[in-house]
């Protein structure tokens, strides 16, 4: 396991496949579409401008840690890749389509918050977000279950398909919710700082299942962290967001006191120590990156 | 007990309104709004009044009140801050204004009485008409909007992403909630909605029973407990409120007391 980002294996996909000039065209020659694409995009939040003229584009299967404190749209970038929120200006395109709510594409996995129905089983709660949005019955034809299974292995959750979710640790809940987002196949997989409030043996896991799942499933992940260290080895890129702007590339492009200082317009370092990484601010020495503080940054 | 006729209409009511209280109260405390549903009965009483004061029938006003009470409450959503301060205020206002309209009335103390406190052997065959109307609507409308409902209690921010309509989906449930208060209303009076359209689905709730289970389940124990509410009265002369009061938190007890001694 590396566990620098200089060490990264070898076999993730070249930096110079991600363009900051995207054009989110369709296919150039013999290329697939991006499976994320902005151009020009503005997004606000509240009527504040959190993210000015992004254009971006990711490569399918791509993993993506996408950094950047509290405030600096994390949350709001998933929201409008979500057409949950419309973008002030710009396109936002998902597999070379506009982003639109409802997109089954799309697997959506929301920051944890208060537990609702604690009382029915793992496999009730994941049975939930079967195709629910249609109107009916909560109801499972046998293609139904066998879909809900199957998700439960995946995450090997089925030794928590039959107890209440209520007793289940944070870990547990965290990978029914991974099964949900996996039950209609999703191309794209959106993951709202799934790593927030686990210890950190429980946040390497995380990270290494997500990251085999996307491997064998062939999906593009975006995942927010407040750290970016559970995250190391296993990125392909960075999305850093600070001021209102964004930065994507290797690790090793990105993380790095010129590239950050030019992004936050203000000296910031890059310390790397023990294999881990620390971003610092010039004076205060406080870490940029917020420690979790316990659904604060609930729409951060 | 049954060879009366009253008594025939009586049971034959519990059992279309049971059926509808408790799926419906299922749902409602797994989203916990059981309190919006207690001011809906509430601004139903303040209906109620208001149509006997016009002339009309205090159903009318009941289930217009409640229903106008749901739509606008789904339609304030999460904005109206501090929910519980502003359902309090709302209810508080409903029966104050409830309240004036009795005054009015000059046949007020049998009203009141009948409203507050549920008149379930008043129920007259032309209003069996009707309630079996309402269940059969009700019991349609919630079979049709139980999967989303399921989808957005548990998991709102994916639901919503899936495209699920959250806020309408709320002011629909609101809607079919003010409907089946209207309705429990018949049986245990405005107070004592809670006894029917809470209880049931709250103890079959700790069962921890899958979705569909516990739906049925809230519907039979609400029947259960309607039906015997209603035979105990007849034996014991009691209010029939008063057993199904009596009966609903006996069974939530239990539950919780067997399951206390299982773990």
């Amino acid at each position: 396991m590396p566990d620098t980002a200089a060490e990264s294996a070898p076999d993730k996909a070249p930096a110079q496949s991600v363009r900051l000039n995207a054009s989110c065209g369709f296919p150039h020659g013999e290329r697939a579409p991006e499976s994320i694409c902005l151009k020009d995009v503005t997004l606000a939040r509240g009527g504040r401008v959190v993210l000015s003229q992004i254009s971006l584009a990711i490569p399918q299967g791509s993993f993506v840690g996408v950094l950047g404190a509290n405030g600096a749209g994390k949350t709001t970038l998933f929201h409008a890749l979500l057409g949950l929120e419309p973008a002030v200006q710009g396109a936002l395109f998902i597999n070379g389509q506009p982003v639109r709510r409802g997109n089954r594409a799309v697997g959506y996995m929301p920051q944890m918050r208060k537990l609702v129905g604690g009382q029915f089983t793992g496999w009730s709660m994941v049975a939930s977000a079967l195709h629910g949005q249609r109107w009916g019955l909560p109801w499972y034809s046998r293609a139904g279950r066998a879909a809900v299974d199957a998700a439960l292995a995946a995450v090997d959750a089925q030794e928590l398909a039959q107890r209440p979710v209520s007793a289940l640790s944070g870990g547990e809940r965290q990978r029914l919710l991974l099964a949900q987002t996996l039950l209609d196949d999703p191309s794209v997989l959106l993951l709202d700082e799934p790593l927030a409030s686990l210890d950190p043996a429980r946040m390497r896991e995380t990270v290494e299942r997500i990251h085999t799942l996307a491997r064998t499933r062939k999906m593009t992940v975006l995942m927010s962290a407040h750290d970016i260290n559970p995250l190391l080895g296993m990125m392909d890129h960075v999305l850093y967001l600070a001021r209102g702007r964004a930065l994507l590339g290797a690790v090793d492009e990105v993380i790095t006191t010129k590239a950050l200082t030019a992004l936050y317009g203000a000296p910031v370092d890059v310390v790397r120590a023990g294999g881990r990484v620390f971003v610092v601010a010039e004076g205060g020495g406080s870490a940029l990156q917020e420690h979790d503080c316990g659904g604060c940054g609930a729409h951060a | 007990m049954l060879d009366y006729d009253f008594m025939r209409t009586a049971f034959l009511a519990a059992f279309l309104v049971a059926l509808v209280c408790g799926p419906v109260g299922w749902f409602l405390v797994l989203r916990g709004q059981t309190f919006a549903s207690h001011a809906l009965s509430h601004v139903g009483f303040a209906g109620a009044t208001g149509a006997l004061m016009l002339g009309l029938s205090p159903f009318t006003g009941l289930a217009g009140g409640a229903l106008t009470a749901g739509v606008l409450m789904g339609l304030a959503g999460e904005r109206v801050a501090g929910r519980d301060v502003m359902i309090g205020l709302v209810l508080s206002v409903a029966m104050g204004v409830g309240a004036l309209f009795l005054h009015l009335l000059t046949r007020s103390a049998s009203a009141a009485t009948a409203l507050l406190f549920g008149d379930i052997l008043g129920i007259s065959p032309g209003m069996l008409g009707w309630l079996a109307l309402l269940s059969a609507g009700c019991l349609l409308g919630l079979g049709l909007m139980a999967r989303p409902l399921l989808f957005a209690t548990l998991q709102p921010e994916m639901a919503d992403a899936k495209g699920v309509r959250l806020q309408a989906l709320d002011v629909l449930f609101l809607a079919l909630v003010a409907l089946a208060t209207a309705e429990c209303a018949q049986i245990t009076g405005v107070l004592l909605v809670f006894t029917l359209m809470v209880a049931p689905a709250a103890t079959v709730l700790r069962l921890g029973l899958s979705p569909l289970a516990g739906l049925a389940a809230a519907a039979g124990l609400a029947l259960a407990e309607a039906w015997g509410g209603l035979s105990l009265s007849w034996y014991t002369d009691c209010p029939t409120s008063f057993w199904i009061a009596l009966l609903g938190g006996a069974g939530f007890l239990l539950v919780g007391l067997v399951q206390r001694l299982k773990a």
